[in-house]
């Protein structure tokens, strides 16, 4: 009755966890995240089974092994989401380092399972690539330090955040493997840039990185032959790229058909990078077009979202997770249609792949914390400006 | 809500002055700056992330649209999309002057093993010996048994091979498709064609190359995409080439010669129609070349194109024709060939030991005298003489648009003195191709205009510059008419086509050094046709011939290459579409008079 009387402020931290989730968390995003994982599972069903006949499998090998990580990685994701930024942030710090000191080790522990780069932890029954797991928690650990560097008295945190991505992106490029090494680099600039980098250091970056590319250029043949093979006007048919662009045009715009596809038998990495080429080829560009959209809203939604949110830590590392989520479909699906030089890249949620899948369900977990609808002071703001 | 003061440190002295704690304010002072330094990142970061949103609605835009281009626009590409790239025709046709065939590609089939894969090594090894003869069964089984994850077997099938193999049944051997070069003609215009070979080899493809020849020639000419598949327009005839060869073949069994050639040409365009040399080979078949003993035994060599000779008296009316043009002579002026003839010590002998006494100049050409010759020769000079065959173009190869045309270098005398003179007026001590004649001939034939010799149909008459005047050509033309009609070439006429020409008989010289044969000659007919308004030239040549119909073995070109000659007019001519000219037979009394 007194607390009636005299409106006692409501106890929302005595609200039950999930009901509260429910009630903040992006669903629109998730719901898109969970289509994404749907739609790898249905082109996992047409892409995968030649390679899993060429390496004595059943037909459907991968796409159990793609549902069964896809379930863990969609456990991963909710468990994450409903963590608070702050228990995020401390858990992503210990998982930092954690995946640091795997990356450090990789060249000693890991294989390369005869690929040529060494990526990877065998753990028997499946492989580890601490790469994936290292990309979201960087982004975490930079946005506290570049937030923490914005109080009054911080610590240095740009320049910290800076030599450990100079650190990460050396160690992936040594692999090598520069497609998450540019991740990594892009992730932490997005961030700095909206951390509020100066305009003349950014043009200044943008320049470091003509050079730096340059540079690899010139001196990695892995480099060099992809980007000539970018850069020549007529596409060799015999590439994958070749056969990507005729698996497109083949489909048009409803697709072949389901399972009548050929580009699955042609290419080795059907599955992984080239997976929107299977879509375009049997689902057409109606399926296509959904997927992009798809990624669209994830990234857009989750910046409109960031937008008014107060605090720097979860802004950036809010920033960083979608923007690299964002970039890495948009650089696979890229090369597909030959706007980018090919890299191999994953899809997120949609190519095959443990470690990708985990470690993206994580971080769209992250993600998904960080936009969680919270009070941001908005009444303040009303006030404030009414007042002036 | 605390007024914020417009001097931030006024609140703190005056609480000092209170004797208060200042820490308060200043923390307070802290947080307010705080805030508003927090308030500008927020609005700033809000700005950027908007623009970062907007790129990647750009982007994300882009890729879409472009997916649609690219989905639109049909497959045109070659459907690599299949596992197996179906073998498109990659190699031009090569057709004659009438579009007939003479090289084209057949679809085939390779047969490659796979020994991994196989179930009964020796048994396929044994079932392939039946098949293919050639092939060693032991040495298949060791191929198959060891530790060889592939090897070729076959490069081309037939139809009927690949059934055989297929029946086998074992499925270690397996094909792959293959376009091969077909010459459809056989031997015809054998060293012209030259043959094609295999380049880089695929399982699923091969390249095909030219190796000699217009297909070397023009190997990348016919292998451009960017043409695609224009056939290559010869200038040959293949009904011309076939009847020519054919007779040459026949005349040289029968002159008992070891090696021929002829050439027929198209004395205004330089076409050749015709260009043979015996013997020859199959080009579907190209034999290897000779690892032993002379390259101009082999039947690869051309001896129209790269065998060089000297080639007679077929030169005197060079001689003369200068010597006509510098306004020296005249047919009728009188040359007194008596011997002895020295020059620089030499003594300058006639066919036989003839003494023509004094004889005009066209009774030079029609009997063929050396020593009048000589002496028309010393008339001209020999730098004169020098620079007009020159011009004519017996001092370099003749470019023909085959590979193997550098190869017919003339060879010059070291050093070029009056002897030489002498001798070369007669075809003596300058050594050229048979096609380096026919293009000198031509200059006479077509009314003084020099022409290139040429592989490519030609759309008309193409004359290079004039070497010779009309008047003078035309007197050319009749002395060598008469040399047919009253000379050494009167096995010449064929009755209706008027033949002109000039026989040529050398001695072979030695080819260790020191001398010449006695009994080995080159013997030449250098003739045009018809010869009031000559349209072609023939050149027809024979490498040791001896005619032994009569009680002693004779070479003359008059005997031997003569009549070779005029066997291929009759027969090449009525195929060129020349009318033979008939003349009017008196009708024994019987008048036609029905207007009467």
């Amino acid at each position: 009755m007194t607390e009636m009387v005299y409106g006692a402020v409501p106890q929302r931290d005595g609200e039950p966890v999930l009901p509260k989730w429910w009630r903040t968390v992006d669903k629109w995003t998730m719901s898109c995240i969970l289509i994404l994982f749907g739609i790898g599972i249905l082109l996992g069903l047409a892409a995968s089974p030649p390679l899993a006949e060429k390496n004595g499998f059943d037909p459907f090998h991968y796409v159990q092994r793609q549902a069964v990580f896809g379930g863990l990685a969609l456990v991963a994701m909710l468990i994450t989401s409903m963590l608070s930024p702050l228990v995020v942030r401390r858990l992503a710090v210990v998982g930092f380092l954690a995946a640091f000191l795997a990356l450090v080790f990789l060249p000693l522990l890991g294989t390369d399972f005869g690929k040529g780069a060494t990526r990877w932890y065998s753990l028997g029954f499946a492989a580890i690539q601490p790469s994936e797991f290292l990309k979201p928690v960087f982004v975490v650990v930079a946005a506290w330090m570049m937030a923490a560097a914005q109080e009054i008295g911080g610590p240095p945190g740009r320049l910290w955040s800076f030599a450990l991505m100079v650190a990460i992106v050396l160690m992936l490029a040594m692999q090598p493997d520069f497609g998450q090494a540019s991740l990594v680099l892009f992730g932490w600039t997005v961030m700095y840039f909206v951390a509020g980098a100066p305009m003349l250091l950014l043009v200044g970056l943008a320049v470091a990185v003509v050079l730096g590319g340059t540079f690899a250029y010139q001196n990695s043949e892995h480099v060099a032959r992809r980007i000539d093979g970018f850069l020549s006007q007529d596409v060799d048919p015999t590439t994958q790229i070749g056969y990507a662009t005729n698996a497109i045009r083949e489909g048009g715009f409803f697709g072949v058909g389901v399972g009548e596809g050929q580009v699955k038998w042609s290419l080795p990495d059907a599955h992984t990078d080239f997976i929107i080429a299977v879509a375009a080829e049997e689902y057409g560009l109606v399926l296509v077009l959904v997927i992009i959209a798809l990624y669209g809203s994830v990234v857009l939604r989750s910046l409109l979202r960031l937008m008014h949110e107060r605090d720097p830590f979860i802004r950036l590392g809010g920033t960083g997770l979608a923007c690299m989520f964002g970039v890495q479909a948009m650089i696979n699906m890229g090369v597909a249609v030959r706007l980018l030089p090919a890299k191999g890249m994953t899809l997120p949620f949609v190519s095959y792949g443990g470690s990708s899948l985990i470690a993206g369900g994580i971080a769209m977990g992250m993600l998904l914390a960080f936009t969680r609808t919270r009070p941001q002071g908005e009444i303040g703001d009303l006030l404030r400006a009414r007042r002036r | 809500m605390i007024r914020t003061p417009l001097r931030p440190l006024a609140r703190i002295l005056d609480a000092r002055r209170r004797g208060e704690n200042p820490d308060a304010i200043e923390r307070e002072n802290l947080r307010l700056r705080h805030e508003e330094l927090r308030d500008h990142a927020r609005r700033r970061a809000e700005g950027r992330l908007l623009v970062l949103g907007l790129v990647f609605l750009c982007a994300y835009s882009v890729i879409g649209a472009r997916m649609a281009h690219v989905a639109a626009t049909e497959p045109a590409e070659p459907r690599t999309a299949q596992a197996r790239a179906p073998i498109v025709a990659q190699r031009a046709d090569i057709v004659d002057r009438q579009g007939r065939i003479l090289a084209t590609n057949l679809e085939t089939h390779s047969l490659y093993a796979q020994p991994p894969l196989m179930v009964d090594p020796r048994g396929a090894a044994h079932a392939l010996a039946q098949i293919f003869p050639d092939l060693d069964e032991k040495e298949l089984v060791e191929d198959f048994t060891g530790k060889r994850k592939f090897l070729w077997i076959k490069r081309k099938l037939s139809p009927e091979q690949k059934q055989a193999v297929h029946d086998i049944g074992e499925p270690g051997l397996l094909f792959g498709p293959r376009e091969m070069r077909l010459y459809p003609n056989g031997r015809l215009a054998a060293h012209v064609l030259g043959g094609a070979g295999f380049g880089r080899e695929g399982v699923h493809a091969a390249e095909v190359v030219g190796v000699a020849g217009v297909e070397l020639e023009f190997d990348d000419m016919l292998r451009d995409p960017a043409r695609e598949a224009a056939p290559l327009a010869l200038s040959l005839d293949v009904s011309v080439q076939a009847a020519v060869e054919q007779v040459l073949y026949g005349g040289m069994k029968m002159m008992n010669a070891k090696g021929a050639s002829a050439i027929l040409m198209d004395a205004h365009s330089g076409e050749l129609l015709s260009i043979v040399s015996l013997p020859d080979f199959d080009p579907n078949d190209r034999p290897r070349p000779p690892v032993a003993g002379r390259p101009s035994d082999s039947p690869l060599f051309n001896r129209a194109l790269q065998g060089v000779y000297e080639l007679g008296s077929t030169f005197k009316i060079f001689t003369v024709a200068q010597a006509m043009e510098l306004n020296l002579v005249t047919p009728d002026t009188v040359i007194d060939t008596r011997p002895p003839f020295k020059v620089g010590g030499h003594r300058i002998g006639e066919f036989e030991n003839h003494n023509y006494k004094d004889i005009s100049v066209e009774e030079i050409i029609i009997k063929s005298s050396n020593r009048g010759t000589g002496k028309i020769a010393l008339m001209v000079g020999k730098e004169r003489q020098q620079e007009f065959l020159r011009q004519l173009g017996f001092f370099t190869p003749v470019p023909l648009e085959m590979a193997e045309a550098a190869g017919g270098r003339p060879l010059l005398p070291a050093k070029w003195t009056d002897l030489s003179a002498v001798t070369i007026s007669y075809g003596h001590g300058l050594s050229t191709t048979p096609l380096h004649l026919a293009a000198g001939y031509a200059a006479i034939a077509n009314g003084g205009y020099l022409v290139k010799p040429t592989l490519l149909r030609q759309p008309g008459p193409k004359y290079g510059a004039r070497v010779i005047s009309a008047e003078v050509a035309a007197a050319s033309r009749q002395m060598l008419r008469k040399v047919v009609t009253e000379g050494t070439a009167s096995f010449a006429e064929v009755p209706g086509y008027q033949v002109a020409g000039k026989t040529g008989t050398a001695d072979k010289p030695i080819e260790t050094g020191g001398g010449y044969y006695k009994d080995k000659v080159i013997a030449t007919f250098a003739a045009m046709f018809p010869a009031d308004a000559p349209r072609y030239v023939l050149v027809l040549m024979l490498d040791e011939p001896v005619e032994t119909s009569g009680d002693k073995p004779r070479r003359s070109a008059g005997w031997t290459a003569v009549p070779v000659a005029a066997e291929v007019i009759r027969r090449a001519a009525p195929l060129l579409g020349l009318r033979p000219v008939v003349e009017p037979q008196v009708r024994a009394g019987i008048t036609l008079s029905s207007s009467r």
